[in-house]
């Protein structure tokens, strides 16, 4: 015996009562039993969602509006992805808590330039088409002001852009060959060669669908179907589950946050709320050396409803 | 086919969602059923007696 | 061979440390104190078992590929008994914590047991999102994209790119799984070394008058 101080939300007395029969296997495999007969239960009677994925060809053919004034965000760098910053590029300002600027200490790990790799490599990689060629060309070889001249022209348009007989309109002169390129690549995305171009590159085998996926959220199409879903950061959407079924219930604390200031009206709101989590994490794990915290269990009592049948027997004694 | 079909869902749940929304909290109603059923086995199970009481008592 | 030089041994040394604290009556017990009588003590179980029909389904899953469930009907009925064996996973794991909560079941020396749970808690929610990641649906398509800005931020998303569909699966059919695992027989063994944590005291008998466990 020590002659230590007991500390009653720390140690545990020795428990000198008595024991009783127990069969763990047979617990184990009980436990097993139902819980494998609940699970077939649910799974018979509900199912489970399974809404299928879109395409950049389902995208585009949907709502070809929305994907070309996309694809021309992603040539002129004023997409999402375009100016996100690091892990994808330079181009924009990374999350920081402070001075803790992690993501852009860390870097450019996942090289991306939005203008190449989502719509000049793949109207390169078009068969036959010596005329979008050409046009790449002069898009290519012309000085970063003369496209600037381009962009804004096609930028005036764009607020008017139709979508007639299978060609982007946008009434835009002095825009250079921003409207072949643009009107091209939705023509190839409709074609559902897009999607290949941007998964396979120049591979055959590949499992990473970075590209296409950044390329889709850059859109407001995946967004609107999401928020009809109740998917959307703004309605807790890290918690849900398309039609009824439940979701991720167990993030409900991480999707709190983003509902409050200051992390719903942060540029670095992500990292806030990250930060929360982890620290909340942190003390989660650490309650047993936390006093004040580790008293709680003691002071809200519940333990005497679990052990009330030794109290009772115990009281009597 | 009979045997395709015996895997089919019997209620599935893929209508567009129902919500509840009071005041900032906007939670689905599905997600809402599991935390009250947790809430309510949680308590149920600190209340409902426990079996085998009397063999307990045998071996103190 | 010297008895001396078989002590010295890393296996016997090992096996002697690990049958001290582990003897077979502890590892299989057939008794347990009788303070063990409320529903609460089933959650654990109720969480190991799910755990194993998880596993279960998975296994079945992969058997067939990741786009197996998209066109198969027998396939989508297994992946629903994967959602809904998470489900119950999840709802018995979160019981379990309120319980050993409220028990503070840390005393006594168990702060490793509790610190193993929070650990297996925060894997099993990683372990669920890559799940959503790979489910290969509009689903994952949304969460995977949402996500990224999350992971980002920490400086993690540089290496762990919740987009590389590739990536996510084999996070999530190799190394979660190998965690959890791991992590989950430690927890277990420690529950079996250490045994049940005994109720408070404090209520019945003055504190300078408990015999605390030594350590």
């Amino acid at each position: 015996m020590t002659t230590k101080k007991f500390r009653p939300d720390v140690d545990a007395p020795e428990w000198k009562g008595g024991h009783t029969p127990y069969d763990i296997l047979k617990e184990g495999t009980i436990a097993l039993a139902i819980v494998l007969a609940l699970v077939i239960v649910l799974a018979v009677v509900f199912g489970s969602p399974d809404e299928k994925a879109i395409t950049l060809k389902a995208w585009s053919t949907a709502d070809p509006v929305d994907f070309a004034t996309t694809a021309f965000s992603e040539l002129n760098g004023t997409s999402t992805t375009a100016s996100y910053g690091a892990p994808y590029n330079h181009n924009g300002p990374s999350q920081q808590i402070g001075p803790l600027q992690l993501e852009k200490w860390v870097g450019v790990r996942i090289p991306l330039n939005t203008a190449t790799d989502f719509v000049i490599n793949p109207l390169k990689a078009l068969p036959n088409e010596p005329a979008l060629d050409a046009d790449l060309v002069h898009y290519q070889s012309a000085s970063s002001s003369t496209r600037a001249r381009w962009f804004n022209a096609y930028a005036k348009g764009a607020t008017n852009m139709k979508y007639r007989h299978g060609t982007v309109v946008v009434n835009a002169t002095g825009a250079g060959p921003v409207p072949v390129m643009i009107n091209d690549l939705t023509t190839m995305a409709r074609s559902g060669a897009l999607d290949q171009d941007l998964v396979g590159g120049n591979d055959f085998f590949t499992t990473d669908y970075t590209e296409s996926l950044l390329f889709l959220s850059d859109g407001q199409y995946l967004a609107n179907v999401a928020t009809e879903q109740h998917l959307a950061g703004d309605q807790w959407g890290m918690m849900n589950e398309t039609g009824n079924y439940p979701g991720q219930a167990w993030l409900w604390l991480y999707a709190f946050w983003y509902q409050v200031a200051p992390f719903n009206n942060s540029g670095n709101g992500d990292a806030l709320v990250w930060g929360v989590m982890m620290l909340l994490s942190l003390i989660l794990l650490f309650v047993p050396f936390i006093p004040g915290l580790r008293s709680i269990p003691r002071r809200l009592r519940i333990y005497r409803l679990i052990w009330r049948e030794h109290y009772r027997d115990s009281g009597g004694a | 086919m009979i045997a395709l079909s015996f895997f089919a869902a019997i209620l599935p749940l893929n209508t567009l969602g129902h919500y509840i929304h009071w005041h900032f909290i906007y939670i689905s109603v599905a997600n809402f059923t599991v935390v009250i059923l947790m809430i309510v086995t949680f308590v149920a199970a600190l209340f409902l007696p426990f079996p085998g009481r009397r063999r307990r008592k045998e071996n103190k | 061979m010297s008895s001396e030089e078989i002590d010295r041994q890393w296996t016997t040394r090992l096996r002697r440390k690990v049958a001290g604290k582990l003897p077979p009556e502890k590892l299989l017990p057939d008794t347990q104190p009788s303070y063990v009588a409320s529903w609460i003590y089933v959650f654990g179980v109720a969480t190991l078992a799910a755990l194993g029909v998880v596993i279960g389904t998975g296994c079945i899953l992969a058997l067939r590929g990741p786009q197996w469930w998209h066109g198969s009907s027998y396939g989508h009925f297994v992946n629903s008994l994967h959602l809904w064996s998470v489900e119950v996973f999840m709802f018995s794991m979160v019981i379990h914590l309120w319980g050993k909560f409220a028990m503070a079941a840390w005393r006594g020396g168990r702060m490793l047991t509790w610190m193993t749970g929070v650990v297996l808690f925060l894997a099993s929610v990683a372990t669920c999102f890559t799940g959503y990641a790979i489910q290969s649906n509009f689903d994952s398509q949304w969460i995977t994209t949402q996500a990224k800005d999350g992971i980002n931020a920490t400086g993690a998303g540089a290496y762990f790119n919740v987009l590389n569909f590739g990536q996510m699966l084999m996070w999530h059919i190799v190394l979660m799984p190998l965690v959890l695992v791991l992590i989950t027989g430690m927890h277990i063994l420690l529950v079996r070394a250490k045994g049940v944590v005994p109720p408070f005291e404090d209520d019945l008998v003055p504190a300078a008058k408990i015999t605390r466990v030594s350590e």
